[in-house]
């Protein structure tokens, strides 16, 4: 028992923080249909992006996260306007292949300037201990903040003008252009948001873990399982499909040797797909 | 419908492309201002040392440039120690051409060049980099990259292309198990990594019983560990956690809670200097409370040192230490001949050559490997692999660097016999010092017992 509740609060705390990212995987596959491949890439772009404003700039990481993700949002909608908007209306191939080749570049140029080595954000908000459990500043702040970004998401995407036109376009794009939404706008402005949130997400994996530029690639695929556990599209879905799949890594080792997490993932990851593929929250496009 | 299915190829193949088009010509970077080139002899294919003795083999004066092919670990997971060894390597190599290099005895110079490129830390590069070096290059000697992992591809490419091969940074018994002949470890074995951790723990308190290991899933590591464990229970230790990661982990904390779990007096084990600096700083971070913790690797090295308190009462085995106490005399007291610079001249040295970069024992490890190939060509009075590999199999030497001695068996041939591990603790006193605290005779410092 002293083993399974430190265990938990670990796995959860990170949890938030995959929700974070998969919200960003679902929330484009959600409303236009496309699987960004570079989700990773640019995940450890916001790792790499707090490092350096961290490391050159002095400025505090949870301030660099308002940086990174102001450059997050811009980053995907240049790469939606240049990559993804052509082919948007093609098979499913075509975009596909398309934000793997952004995420290809994305990867061969980090490397030729960053190197492979790996870095780490030297900063520290000390730790809590209750009993047998001690739970480190950094993470209680990425859960916390985690929790705000979601918030924040969902407010935008249900009290605001540009959040509903998002809904609609996700609904039906033909009936959203008839109805005077700029259809191309808010898919540029969704595949923004979507990246600003994988950002955010590498940003604050970065105040605990160290990386490369390689690092997100992990995410990636958790942020898969997690996307489809949640139900396509669905922001809160995705976080708690989130906690749901942190709470499994941070219970399994409890029992089994760790190189056992991902196997159970993914083997958890084509249940789903088998028995409930619309996700455990639903699966509407809201 | 079909234009799509076209379109779609083409970006596949584009895609495809510039993916191949970016691992692009490895950079070659020369160690000396002349060019690697070898003359090109297009009509001999004969062995290789013909191609380096250049036209004018008047015997007398004659001056032969010897190539030494390594790879080094610019970029990657191995970067920090594969840098301190190249430095140490570099270091020697200038040292020995700016001193007019090596003289034989009919009167042929002997100066060394090195070529060497990046290998990224990558198993697959080293193998087509060290083919490159041995066919291309046309190099005469081979240094080992670092790690074991690295080194292991690297002697298969060395044996096949009949290559003497010293290496240095690379532990693991396994690669000399396999019938190798050319191929002579300067390091000493993985086996006898933890073993000396062990008898320090039994030494300083009898009473300690539990012992975890946790360790990183990598060739090295877990031929430590597996030796370390076999050893800790035949000394009566309990072995409470066993247990491997995978070299990329960023997260310790479910072998931290595990650890925790199993309330172990002692902790061993760790892999290279990344994952070890991080798995010390999160345990350091959960404030886990253990007598006596032993990393491979990471400790040290000077940058450990940036953990901070995290670092204090870290111990960690180390292939040499600038306290160290090799010395001409006490080669001359034990019969043993001696050769090269002590420690002290090796660290002057090292350090106003890298701008007071101090030298860990990965440094010492890449000096030592030239200055063995040294004394090897010195004693065979010849650059022929194989009166250089008679004279490596009978070397009984002390350097600076330690007892130099290789096993000559069939089943172990190249396996390093005569050096082994002094193992330091990081301590605060007044700012972060490294302390020697095993073996007692070379010991500079009691050790700090339990670990704060």
């Amino acid at each position: 028992m002293d083993l399974l509740i430190p265990s938990l609060i670990d796995g959860l705390l990170l949890g938030f923080v995959y929700g974070i990212a998969a919200m960003g995987l679902t929330l484009i596959w959600g409303v236009m249909n496309v699987i960004n491949l570079a989700h990773g890439a640019i995940m450890a772009l916001g790792m790499f992006g707090v490092y350096l404003i961290f490391t050159f700039l002095g400025i505090h990481p949870y301030l660099a996260l308002v940086l990174v993700a102001g450059l997050g949002l811009v980053l995907g909608i240049v790469i939606y306007f240049v990559a993804v908007n052509r082919v948007i209306d093609a098979p499913h191939l075509s975009s596909l292949l398309s934000t793997f080749a952004v995420n290809m570049i994305i990867i061969g140029l980090g490397t030729a300037v960053f190197t492979a080595s790996p870095r780490n954000v030297d900063f520290s908000m000390g730790s809590f201990t209750a009993g047998s459990v001690t739970v480190l500043g950094t993470r209680v702040m990425a859960a916390v903040l985690s929790i705000a970004v979601t918030g924040g998401l969902y407010l935008f995407l249900y009290r605001s003008r540009n959040g509903r036109y998002v809904r609609a376009v996700a609904n039906n794009r033909d009936a959203a252009e008839l109805m005077g939404v700029p259809s191309t706008r808010i898919l540029g402005l969704s595949f923004g948001i979507g990246t600003m949130l994988a950002a955010i997400a590498g940003a604050l994996i970065a105040t605990f873990f160290p990386f490369t530029i390689l690092a997100g690639g992990s995410y990636e695929l958790k942020s898969f399982i997690i996307g489809v556990l949640g139900g396509l599209g669905n922001p809160v879905g995705a976080l708690l499909a989130g906690l749901i799949l942190g709470g499994m890594e941070g219970i399994i080792p409890a029992f089994l040797p760790t190189t056992w997490v991902p196997i159970l993932e993914f083997i958890f990851f084509v249940l789903i797909l088998l028995f409930r593929p619309q996700g455990l929250f639903g699966g509407d496009k809201s | 419908m079909q234009r799509k299915w076209i379109v779609s190829l083409i970006l596949i193949l584009a895609v495809i492309l510039s993916a191949c088009g970016g691992t692009a010509e490895p950079s070659a970077s020369d160690s000396t201002a002349e060019e690697a080139s070898a003359p090109a002899d297009t009509g001999s294919t004969a062995d290789t040392e013909e191609s380096v003795e250049e036209a004018p083999s008047e015997s007398m004066g004659g001056e032969s440039n010897v190539v030494i092919g390594f790879t080094t670990s610019q970029t990657g997971n191995q970067n920090v120690s594969s840098v301190r060894q190249v430095n140490g390597l570099q270091l020697w190599m200038d040292e020995v051409n700016a001193a007019g290099g090596i003289e034989l005895s009919d009167g042929t110079t002997i100066t060394f060049e090195g070529v060497s490129y990046d290998d990224e830390s990558n198993t697959d590069r080293v193998q087509e980099l060290y083919t490159r070096l041995a066919t291309e290059d046309e190099a005469d000697f081979l240094i080992s990259p670092y790690s074991s992992g690295l080194t292991a591809a690297a002697a298969v490419i060395a044996e096949q292309y009949g290559k003497v091969m010293i290496t240095t940074g690379a532990a693991s018994d396994d690669t000399y198990k396999q019938g190798l002949t050319t191929v002579f470890q300067a390091y000493t074995p993985a086996s006898r990594y933890l073993t000396g951790a062990l008898d320090l723990l039994q030494n300083t308190d009898p009473d300690v019983s539990r012992l975890a290991f946790v360790y990183e899933n990598s060739k090295f590591s877990t031929d430590v560990v597996e030796a370390a464990r076999a050893y800790a229970e035949s000394l009566g230790y309990e072995v409470v956690l066993f247990e491997g990661y995978d070299p990329e982990t960023a997260d310790f904390g479910p072998f931290i809670n595990k650890i925790q779990d199993s309330e172990p007096d002692a902790i061993l084990g760790g892999g290279h200097f990344q994952d070890g600096s991080t798995f010390a700083r999160q345990l350091d971070e959960k404030n886990v409370a253990v007598k006596f913790f032993t990393l491979l690797v990471a400790p040290p090295e000077p940058d450990f040192a940036d953990l901070g308190q995290a670092a204090v009462g870290v111990i960690g085995p180390s292939q040499w230490e600038p306290q160290a106490s090799f010395t001409a005399d006490s080669a001359a007291e034990a019969g043993m001949e001696w050769f090269g610079p002590n420690s002290e001249e090796f660290v002057t040295a090292y350090e106003a050559a890298y701008e007071g970069e101090e030298p860990s024992y990965h440094s010492a490890g890449g000096y030592a490997a030239g200055l063995i190939l040294q004394k090897a060509i010195l004693d065979a009075d010849s650059v022929d692999p194989a009166a250089v590999q008679a004279a490596l199999d009978a070397m009984d030497l002390l350097t600076f660097f330690g007892h130099i001695q290789f096993d000559t068996s069939e089943e172990a041939h190249g396996l390093q016999t005569g050096h082994s591990m002094v193992y330091i603790q990081w301590q605060d006193e007044d700012g972060l010092v490294k302390e020697v605290v095993w073996p007692l005779e070379g010991a500079t410092k009691e050790l700090l017992y339990p670990m704060p």
